[in-house]
């Protein structure tokens, strides 16, 4: 059979140090991408490390006046949170756009930063793709593309990550806490996932045996001026074709003084222009400049046929989401 | 006397279901139970040229590996391989040979003890193939489009009528014109159970079969015919179905393999096939239709020509019912319907919850739409204008026809008459709303079927018929007509399905099933009843010695005399004469040829939608669904309305998210699984109301019913597509309505 073996540490150490020293060995939280991958025959583990149990279970605060979400709470505990609902309702609301009340009790923090791409050759092992077998060929990129990206691909790999989490989590420029054989490390959301390039097998920047702990969110939660929006095939429980979270600040004048925008379902990592966002500063709130920088922000997206409707649904989608965050428009 | 017929009483197996005692075909266990898995080919047109089963045959636990090269010699004409359900043409033999012929083709079973291993084996069997070029589009291949070849399955699914009148000229001349394109895509029918089979292997190689089936007969027909077992050494049994949508009325590969397995290593052997492999079968194929309508100034519509291609596959030529559907609704004269295959590399196509009726409505309903709005008529009144009578196909008249009354009723319930009938003119907030309708139809037919009926000692009525469930209220309802019949209360009956030991009943498919078994139900009951009538005659001191049948009722676990109910004999006394045994009466029931020859039997319905849609964005929401059905008479409001509800939700589905999408260059449906083939959810689901007219139909069958299974679908896609017309101005031909569609 498949076999594997199978441990369920109680220390951080022990587990960081299992995964190490075994071939092929992967950490399982919730299960909910990993377990369907290893069906599929597209993840074969020889080992899994159970994660949780380990003391990463709490959300608290931070002396600097965030909230350190622990890698093992689910995504329902901390989408429920009354800190962050309160400080961090578009996170809040971003977990809750996701996968389905089932799942999100299953998933946690940690396995939804990790969660692979959707596209459907990755999914299908007897389809050539370049992030499950390196060398084999996209099979998307002259294939069937409706859900992939159209932003920072390249020639090897055309998916996106499917996150919703991850876009709110981006645009809050969240820090992500990794502990490994050689200590500890941070990584802003910024750089935690990458682009495709030519080694698409490669989703993020974390190194082989490292443990996320944490996901840690700054002081800013942009919780007067917000607004997650996802769009998608079915009205839930599916993953957005794309979905945009943005924070605003604006002052009692009107006047915008920062603005966070991120995209989700358009590229292989959330996608953030900060140039683009700049450009608010010191603008009121309009549509007119609202697509001023929907225009700038997906500037040179490109389209792969089945997809390409993505760059039109994009720019809209952005107008829409800094309407509603600056309530120019109710959410409905 | 009715007292259940009518009600909307539970489901009799409801607790069974809830509680996990009713099994399914992969829930039955045996001791030293082998498991299989299918290997599924990764190439769409070719050949095998090499299976390298070395490795996962040296794994401990392995039994064998099934492949062309080692299968044993089975039956060699196609006619042994043709189910009841067997379109013309030579059906697919899994194992056959080296050919592959569809992508996803089972090209090996790996059996062994545990499923877990022949999982893992299966992963370690190298195929070597040599691809050739295939053709999967229809659109690109649609210059093929030939007629079907006729075979048995025209007798259930007739071929489009000749041309009538003149269309050409009269289209010619009409001074209002619509032509228009419709585009369908290709949908799997995804029941949640999947596939699976579960063969038990008796002594002397008699083999017990639970199958995932539509009628345990075809499954037993086919094994039989196949691996030339005779009929009484191979029983099939299927009490439970975890739905299945037309998808089990053919005998589907994983029964082939498991009994290949089984007898081959002589032991019992489970076969259930994976959801990726759910898409490796029989599916709604896609189907390109035209249709062009013409109509004079007052509106009365005087030519029509409904075309549709659709796609099948190499070996058999799947036919629906997809342009007939015109020729029944609508009364002009001049008249040309058409349909033609392309044969493609891919499965047979499958049908699925009205097949073809859903297409070809969905057409035909969305071009009447726009011809009405041509003319700057009303919708409904349109419909009410060019009402017919008569099925003008067969120039008959309708056995009943309560569409009107549908209308009506339906329209009233919606509030249609509030409707500003401008595009683009009803609001709410900055979401533009739309209301649309159409119409719906399907057959009411009726089969022969055998029903068996005992009385037992303990007083309790059992009535059996080799028919299935599939989710549809089968045992229900069968029990509430033959507690009706016998006067006994439905806790004292027990409605026995699914199984080859039972009388023969058809496959439970076409909407057919309770007019049909549910017929020979009420047959058998009452052959009962007047054997039980005689004994009671006999009895000492019987009342009823000089009385005549039709002077008693059976009421209360007795029969009665009609005049006087104080005299009454009770059941327990009749069974308890009979020399300590059951009474037991066999029968079979036949539809009246001769009287329904004379009628079109169909059940119609008028649906009303209203959806919300986000222009800018291209969401649609519907909202509000109304649908009036008149289907004969209502034997339980309760799983009636169920089916109706079941049929709506698809129809949202169909309208809006389902698609099986093929990456035409491998030749292969990408989207395999239930992430990203979108069925509807809950949160898609708002306001659903179903309204059941009055229809009193004595010619259909003697129940009067006409069967719901299908007509719950059929109108509610174009009622959607009209209504996102309403909204925006926008014409969406292709579905689902995506909201790329939109922007
Ligand atoms: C049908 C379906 C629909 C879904 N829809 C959505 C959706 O709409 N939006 C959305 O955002 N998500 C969606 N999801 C994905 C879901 O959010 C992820 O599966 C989930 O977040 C993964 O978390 P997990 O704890 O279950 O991870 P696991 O499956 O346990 O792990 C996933 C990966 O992360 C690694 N890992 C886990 N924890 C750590 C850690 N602490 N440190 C290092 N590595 C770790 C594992 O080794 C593994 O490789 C959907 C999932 C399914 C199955
Ligand atoms: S887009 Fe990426 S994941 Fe998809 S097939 Fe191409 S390489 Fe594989």
């Amino acid at each position: 059979m498949n076999s594997f073996s199978y441990v369920r540490p109680d220390e951080i150490d022990v587990a960081i140090d299992d995964l190490s020293v075994h071939h092929a060995a992967k950490f399982i939280a919730g299960g909910t991408n990993l377990l369907d991958l290893m069906k599929e025959n597209v993840e074969r583990p020889a080992r899994l490390v159970d994660i949780n149990r380990l003391p990463l279970q709490t959300i608290d605060d931070t002396a600097e006046g965030g909230l350190r979400l622990g890698a093992l709470v689910t995504n329902a505990d901390t989408a429920y949170n009354e800190q962050v609902e309160k400080r961090y309702p578009l996170l809040s609301q971003a977990i809750l756009a996701g996968a389905s009340p089932q799942l999100r009790n299953m998933a946690t923090n940690g396995g939804n930063l990790f969660q692979r791409t959707r596209c459907y050759y990755f999914y299908d092992t007897d389809m050539p793709c370049n992030k499950r077998k390196p060398g084999s060929g996209c099979g998307a990129i002259n294939g069937y593309n409706r859900i992939h990206a159209i932003l920072g691909t390249s020639d090897s790999c055309i998916a996106t990550h499917p996150s919703d989490m991850c876009v709110a989590l981006r645009a809050l420029d969240a820090v992500v806490h990794v502990s490994g054989r050689l200590g500890e490390r941070t990584i802003p959301m910024a750089d935690f996932h990458r682009l495709p390039g030519n080694t698409p097998q490669y989703d993020n920047t974390v190194q082989p045996g490292e443990l996320v702990t944490a996901i840690e969110l700054p002081a800013k939660g942009f919780a007067d001026h917000y607004a997650y929006l996802k769009l998608r095939d079915r009205a839930s429980y599916a993953f957005a074709l794309v979905s945009v979270a943005v924070g605003l600040d604006i002052n009692n004048d009107g006047t915008i003084t920062e603005a966070r925008i991120a995209l989700g379902g358009v590229a292989h990592k959330p996608w953030r222009r900060p140039e683009s966002e700049e450009q608010l500063v010191g603008q009121s709130a309009s549509k007119e400049v609202f697509q001023l920088v929907a225009d700038s922000i997906i500037d040179g997206a490109k389209g792969y046929g089945h997809n390409t409707f993505k760059v039109e649904l994009a720019r809209r989608a952005i107008v829409r989401a800094l309407m509603q965050a600056s309530k120019l428009e109710k959410i409905s | 006397m009715t007292q259940y017929i009518g009600k909307p009483i539970n489901r009799v197996d409801g607790l069974d279901k809830v509680t996990g005692k009713a099994r399914y075909a992969a829930e039955f266990n045996v001791p030293e139970l082998a498991y299989g898995v299918v290997i599924s080919s990764a190439i769409t047109k070719g050949k095998i040229v090499r299976i390298d089963a070395s490795d996962a045959l040296s794994l401990e636990g392995v039994l064998q590996v099934f492949t062309h090269e080692n299968r044993p010699k089975l039956a060699w004409f196609d006619l042994s391989y043709k189910d009841q359900d067997a379109p013309p043409g030579s059906p697919f033999r899994p194992l056959h040979d080296e050919k592959i012929k569809y992508s996803g083709q089972p090209v090996a079973l790996v059996v062994a003890e545990t499923y877990e291993v022949a999982r893992y084996a299966a992963s370690l069997i190298q195929i070597e193939y040599e691809e050739e070029e295939h053709e999967t589009s229809l659109e690109a291949n649609k210059d093929r489009a030939r007629k079907p070849k006729s075979g048995l399955a025209s007798a259930l699914k007739p071929p489009p009528p000749k041309p009538r009148g003149d269309f050409e000229e009269v289209f010619n001349a009409a001074p209002v014109r619509t032509i228009s394109r419709y585009v369908h895509s290709v949908e799997h029918h995804n029941p949640m159970e999947m596939f699976a089979t579960t063969v038990v292997y008796e002594k002397k190689g008699k083999l017990t079969i639970y199958d995932k089936t539509q009628g345990a007969p075809n499954s037993q027909l086919y094994v039989s015919q196949v691996f030339n077992i005779p009929f009484r050494d191979v029983r099939v049994i299927s009490p439970y179905v975890g739905g299945a949508f037309g998808s089990a009325l053919r005998p589907q590969y994983q029964l082939f393999l498991a009994v290949l397995a089984a007898r081959e290593l002589k032991r019992s052997v489970r076969v259930s096939l994976t959801r990726q492999q759910m898409f490796t079968f029989g599916h709604r194929p896609a189907t390109n239709q035209t249709i062009a309508l013409g109509a004079n100034a007052d509106g009365e519509m005087t030519a029509m020509y409904h075309e549709a291609i659709s796609e099948t596959s190499r070996f058999e030529d799947y036919t629906e019912v997809v342009v007939n559907w015109s020729g029944m609704l609508y009364p002009p004269e001049n008249v040309i319907l058409d349909y033609k295959l392309v044969p493609l590399d891919v499965y047979t196509p499958l049908d699925m919850r009205a097949p073809g009726g859903v297409t070809g409505v969905s057409a035909l309903e969305c071009a009447v739409d726009e011809l009405a709005y041509k003319l700057g008529i009303d919708p409904l009144e349109f419909r009410l204008k060019n009402y017919t009578e008569r099925d003008m196909n067969e120039d008959l008249p309708y056995s009943s026809k309560e569409l009107r009354e549908c209308f009506r009723q339906g329209a009233e319930r919606f509030g249609w008459a509030k409707r500003n009938p401008e595009p683009r003119s009803m609001r709410n907030g900055s979401n533009l709303i739309g209301w649309g309708m159409a119409t719906g139809i399907w057959d009411a037919m009726q089969m022969p079927a055998r029903a068996e009926a005992v009385l037992m000692v303990n007083g309790k009525l059992r009535v059996s018929s080799a028919t299935a469930d599939i989710g549809t209220g089968t045992y229900t309802v069968m029990t509430q007509i033959a507690a009706d019949t016998l006067g006994m209360p439905v806790e004292d009956v027990l409605f026995k399905l699914g199984d080859t030991e039972l009388p023969l009943a058809p496959i439970q498919g076409g909407s057919w099933t309770v007019a049909t078994v549910g017929s020979a139900v009420k047959a058998v009951c009452e052959d009962l009843g007047k054997t039980l009538f005689k004994l009671a005659k006999k009895l000492p001191g019987s009342p009823f010695s000089k009385v005549d049948y039709q002077d008693v009722v059976f009421l209360d676990k007795s029969i009665q005399l009609k005049a006087d109910s104080a005299l009454r004999v009770s059941l327990q006394d009749v069974v308890d004469s009979n020399g300590g045994r059951a009474v037991r009466e066999t029968s079979t029931s036949l539809p009246n040829m001769l009287q329904q020859r004379k009628y079109a039997r169909s059940v119609h319905s008028a649906v009303f939608a209203e959806v919300q849609i986000d222009e800018e964005l291209g969401t649609v929401k519907v909202t509000r669904l109304v649908s009036a059905i008149a289907g004969g008479r209502i034997i339980n409001p309760k799983t009636a309305r169920s089916q109706i509800i079941g049929g709506m939700v698809w129809g949202i589905s169909k309208a809006l998210e389902e698609e099986s999408v093929m990456d035409h260059q491998v030749g292969r449906f990408m989207n395999h699984s239930l992430a990203e083939y979108h069925v509807a959810v809950n949160a898609d689901i708002h306001e659903l109301d179903v309204v059941f007219v009055e229809e009193d139909d004595t010619i259909v069958n003697p129940l009067g019913a006409k069967g719901l299974g299908e007509i719950g679908i059929v109108g509610v896609p174009a009622a959607i597509s009209n209504a996102v017309f309403h909204a925006t101005g926008k014409r969406i031909r292709e579905l689902p309505i995506t909201l790329d569609k939109l922007l």
